[in-house]
């Protein structure tokens, strides 16, 4: 399926997350609906708790919603299965997380290899080779996750996040464990990535002048969006 | 398939790297090795035993007697065109003088016709240690062949003169082999070969001397066949036929005993491999957790995250599987090595077939025991990505498990080939190990009762946060502390219980223990035997009569080997007892039952047995018993039973009768006495006077045995080592499997103020604790295992070992110190800030 930027590649509507705690069911999220557009840079923000990081886990098909539904490139996401919606991940969303979540038994350059072996891709050492010098970490290739510092794995992360050029990267609280001067460089380098390879950009965090850096802004507050 | 293959090889290099699969690889190579080093060694001694086959009996056809053949039978091989031999085996000493010194020695002699052996050839050598070639006939008149040991023992060369008996004889030849080689296997004395002709004039063959008759028949196929039909309807009690098929089945049973008992032990090796390859594994999940959510995350199909981890752990199985083959292969040679004095005979090359045993032992062990958390994995939602909580690892079910422990019980049983010992060996593993964890758990709730825990609250808080740590982790805690026990268990059967057992054997006999035997003392021989001891102002032993017969009927009813389930009971009724007639109970045996003789020589006839024959052959006090004595009968009642003990070197007796009962049958008499060291000679002096006497030098049988007990004990230990070191697995891969939650509990600690020695502290109590546990279980296990081995194998009294009591919990608690204090230092090593970060 194309997309332009007429039809949205997200679209997000009346979604609900509920979770029961003993008796009681808890509304994490309640109604939220937004589309975004093919390269687009959003950002979700909002205090702790808010639900934005549920949000992200249901745009990426990594949880289900109560009710509600999430279409990723014309993919409704409630119709397919678990392993449908793996597949449909492994092709067009890449991921960056606050705590990195790189396997520490792996090199740099074979954590950036993985998603391209997992898809059969013969080329992976060298596009992994390639986005791994993108991202500054041409001589760091053959180090292990405990060997490099924080900002150097969450550029690892980078690195594994587009080297299978994904459409759609989301990116939760990438600067959470990051001291303030390594934050701002991953950012850069994120935005830079973003506009080379055109990818549509999700973010979520708690940090407003990131937030404002970004285009637009979904804001929530108690699982409802109060600003979009 | 082929991109899966790569990508799953890729995935195992990566993971050997990082050291996660070493243990599995381990346990692998040590539960295949335990396994296939067994099998290569007893597939090369069946093929052995097959290759020898056609020369194994020396004949087409074998008849064995424990009394001479009569004519009627002899007289039918040559009379049906079948070609006869015949040959005559029994014990007996043969002496020799060399440089003036004379020298006695024991050996099993064979005398037999010029053409034996039918089938198959006698090797012989011009002197020691020179090539040997085939020998055209047996030896010649007034010659005798010595095997190795025993011109060695009597420090002969070829040339020399040895007597036997009232004869004298030419060594011609080193004898190098012989057919019937089987019997050889595990033949104790050495050989002395000569001709049948020359078997009169010795003298030897007396009253109560036990000598086998054989009868060699060869020929047509067709011819021996119908003979043997013809045989075999006449044959009486104490006779048997061999043939090919059935060929000396006694040995094969030996054979076929010791490969089971060695093929348990390899297997509860790879039993206790099985336990650290589940708990190696779970770890391996516990640490890929995050990894798979994260491939989850970036596409992988619970499909696809399934074959590859199935994948790599096929490859991991193949290579370890491999691995432990190979390691298995050098085994089997130390064993066989070991072993050389007791198989007299060179061993084939081993078959591949152990190796596809070992393969198919490897892979049920991986499969059923790393299947269940393995399958986990795929199972792990992405969500935990951004959640960490979402998809902790719960522990398999039992369930999971089940088709591992069936597919590996099923194998314990084929290898046991026996349901009831095979299923005596799973069920008392399992119960074993279900006692383990269930009283372990018992003693750590026990140990850490809340009101224990709050009433050190006061004085260590570190003590109370050790204690409540075992509590809190009461079940995962309990699995570790069994599979240490298991592991200890092992270990001090290996060293503490067998060094007590052979103490114990050895304070069985007493210091003035008699250390020699004199038997075939014939009736009027018995005064001149007494004169030579007073001569020699030696203290005139006690001579007891001695009657050989055969058991033939038990209150009326014929018995033959058939009516008994047991091997012992079995070789019992088929061999010929020795009784004995006296008034007077022994001193050296206790009435357990009954009560000793009573009745004068008019009332019925009465006999005492020992109780542990009584028990095995089914015999009750009044029973009526009936033996064939020399062609005679005579039928006795069970009035007393007896105990007594085997190990005090005194003569002993299954069954005794009053005199005048036995007094009419052909007697022999037999002695024991003790000979100081400088009274061997006199020793050698009554053979030269009596050279039909036999004299058994105990300590020399003794000494021999034990040397061969020895090398069984060194061949057996090698696979216990196994065993040992698969315990010691499991013990590692159980302490490794909390490491990473301990780590961040210290961390945590650290984080909010504790000293180094706090941490290491609180740490240190519950290691002691859990070793203190493990230590007592295993201590409790082991003594109870080495109580029924003294008292079942060896009919023992084995004392409580203070030293077991001692060293089980010492070790169990120096083992885990020893790991709290690694444990402390990995811990105490990273910043709390890193293990925490690393662990969010």
């Amino acid at each position: 399926m194309s997309t332009d930027a007429g039809t949205p590649i997200v679209r997000v509507s009346a979604l609900t997350k509920q979770v029961r705690t003993g008796d009681i069911d808890l509304n994490i999220l309640s109604d939220i609906s937004f589309v975004v557009h093919p390269g687009e840079v959003v950002a979700i923000i909002g205090a702790s708790g808010s639900g934005k990081s549920t949000l992200l886990g249901l745009l990426a098909g990594l949880d289900t919603p109560t009710s509600g539904r999430v279409v990723l490139d014309g993919h409704d996401l409630s119709q397919l299965d678990e392993d449908g919606r793996a597949e449909l991940r492994g092709h067009m969303v890449g991921f960056v997380f606050q705590s990195f979540q790189l396997l520490p038994a792996l090199t740099a350059l074979e954590n950036v290899m993985l998603p391209l072996e997992l898809s059969g891709r013969v080329d992976a050492e060298e596009a992994a080779r390639g986005m791994l010098s993108k991202v500054g970490l041409a001589q760091r290739l053959l180090h292990y996750p405990k060997h490099l510092s924080g900002g150097e794995q969450q550029r690892v992360a980078l690195a594994r996040a587009f080297v299978v050029r994904p459409k759609v990267l989301l990116a939760d609280e990438p600067t959470g464990s990051l001291d303030a001067g390594s934050g701002a460089g991953v950012i850069d380098l994120m935005f830079e990535l973003n506009r080379d390879f055109g990818t549509t950009l999700i973010l979520v965090t708690h940090d407003e002048n990131l937030a404002r850096r970004c285009p637009r802004m979904v804001r929530l507050a108690a699982g409802r969006i109060v600003e979009s | 398939m082929r991109a899966t293959l790569s990508l799953a090889l890729r995935m195992l290099l990566r993971d050997w790297r990082s050291g996660e699969l070493r243990l599995l690889v381990a346990a692998l190579v040590i539960a295949v090795a335990s396994v296939t080093s067994v099998g290569f060694f007893t597939d090369r001694v069946g093929q052995a035993l097959v290759r020898d086959a056609h020369q194994l009996l020396g004949a087409d056809l074998v008849l064995v007697s424990d009394y001479p053949w009569p004519a009627a039978i002899a007289d039918e091989i040559p009379r049906r065109g079948l070609e006869p031999a015949a040959a005559v085996n029994f014990i007996s000493m043969v002496q020799a003088t060399r440089g003036g010194e004379e020298k006695t020695q024991l050996a099993g002699v064979k005398a037999v016709t010029a053409n034996y052996p039918l089938r198959g050839r006698l090797r012989i050598a011009p002197g020691l240690h020179a090539p040997d070639a085939p020998a055209g006939s047996g030896p010649a008149r007034g010659t005798v062949w010595l095997d190795e040991r025993l011109s060695s023992a009597l420090g002969v060369r070829p040339g020399d003169r040895v007597r036997l008996g009232r004869s004298e004889f030419t060594f011609a030849a080193v004898l190098t082999l012989e057919p019937e080689r089987s019997a050889n296997f595990f033949n104790l004395a050495p050989r002395l070969t000569m001709h049948a002709d020359d078997m009169a004039a010795t003298g030897l063959v007396q009253v109560g001397s036990r000598i086998r008759y054989y009868l060699y028949a060869a020929g047509a196929r067709e011819q021996v066949s119908a003979f043997e039909a013809w045989v075999r309807s006449r044959l009486q009690r104490g006779q048997r036929v061999d043939n090919l098929e059935s060929g000396r089945p006694e040995v094969r049973a030996a054979i076929e005993r010791a490969q089971r008992f060695l093929g348990l032990a390899a297997l509860l090796a790879a039993v206790l491999a099985g336990v650290a390859i589940a708990l190696g594994t779970r770890r391996f999940v516990e640490r890929h957790l995050e990894g798979c959510a994260v491939m989850r995350c970036v596409g992988a199909t619970q499909r696809r995250l399934l074959t590859l981890y199935s994948a790599e752990f096929l490859v991991l199985g193949i290579v370890g599987c491999a691995g432990g083959s190979v390691l298995g292969f050098a085994v089997q040679g130390v064993i066989a090595y070991w072993l050389v004095d007791l198989i007299r005979a060179p061993l084939p090359l081993p078959t591949a077939l152990p190796a596809l045993q070992g393969f198919l032992t490897g892979l049920v062990l991986l499969l059923g025991f790393a299947l269940p958390p393995l399958l986990q994995l795929k199972n792990v939602p992405a969500i935990r990505v951004i959640r960490r909580e979402a998809g902790t690892l719960r522990p398999p079910t039992l369930l999971a498990y089940a088709g591992g422990f069936g597919a590996f019980a099923g194998l314990l049983l084929w290898q046991a080939g026996d349901l009831r010992l095979g299923s005596t060996v799973v069920a008392g593993f399992a119960i074993a190990a279900c006692a383990f964890v269930g009283v372990a758990w018992l003693l750590l709730r026990a140990l850490t009762a809340t009101r224990l825990v709050r009433g050190f609250s006061g004085r260590s808080p570190m003590l109370r946060y050790g204690l409540a740590n075992l509590r809190r982790h009461a079940r995962a805690n309990a699995v570790q502390v069994a599979s240490l026990a298991l592991g200890l268990t092992a270990l001090l059967l290996l060293t503490v219980t067998r060094g007590d057992l052979v103490d114990a054997w050895r304070r069985a006999a007493p210091p003035d223990a008699p250390n020699r035997f004199v038997l075939n003392i014939q009736g009027d021989q018995l005064e001149a035997v007494r004169a030579f001891f007073a001569q020699r102002r030696i203290v005139v032993p006690d001579v007891y009569p001695m009657v050989r017969g055969r058991l033939i009927a038990v209150n009326g009813r014929n018995v033959s080997d058939g009516d008994y389930a047991e091997e012992r009971a079995k070789r019992l009724v088929e061999r010929e007892f020795n009784l004995s007639y006296m008034a007077q109970v022994p001193q050296h045996n206790v009435i357990s039952a009954g009560r000793w003789f009573s009745g004068g020589a008019h009332g019925e006839a009465e006999i005492s047995v020992e109780e542990g024959i009584a028990r095995t052959l089914g015999f009750r006090l009044g029973d009526a018993l009936t033996y064939s004595v020399g062609g005679e009968t005579f039928t006795a009642r069970v009035t007393s039973l007896r105990r007594l003990r085997w190990d005090s070197m005194k003569v002993n007796f299954f069954v005794i009768a009053p005199p005048w009962v036995l007094e009419r049958f052909p007697t022999s008499f037999i002695c024991a006495l003790r000979v100081a060291p400088e009274q061997e000679g006199l020793m050698n002096e009554l053979a030269a006077q009596f050279p039909n006497l036999t004299i058994v030098d105990v300590a020399a049988a003794v000494r021999q045995a034990q040397s061969i007990i020895d090398q069984l004990i060194v061949a057996v230990q090698f696979v216990f080592l196994f065993a040992l070191g698969a315990g010691l697995l499991v013990l590692y891969a159980a302490l490794v499997s909390t490491e990473d939650e301990r780590r961040r509990e210290a961390a945590l600690m650290r984080v909010i103020g504790a000293s180094r020695a706090q941490v290491t502290g609180s740490q240190r109590i519950e290691f002691l604790a859990m070793g203190l546990i493990a230590g007592l279980l295993a201590t409790a296990a082991a003594a109870a295992i080495g109580e029924v081995v003294a008292s079942r194998a060896f009919d023992l009294d084995l004392p409580v070992s203070l030293w077991l009591w001692l060293a089980g919990p010492v070790a169990g608690m120096a083992l885990l110190s020893f790991n709290a204090w690694i444990s402390a230092r990995k811990v105490l090593g990273a910043s709390p800030a890193r293990v925490l970060r690393d662990s969010i």
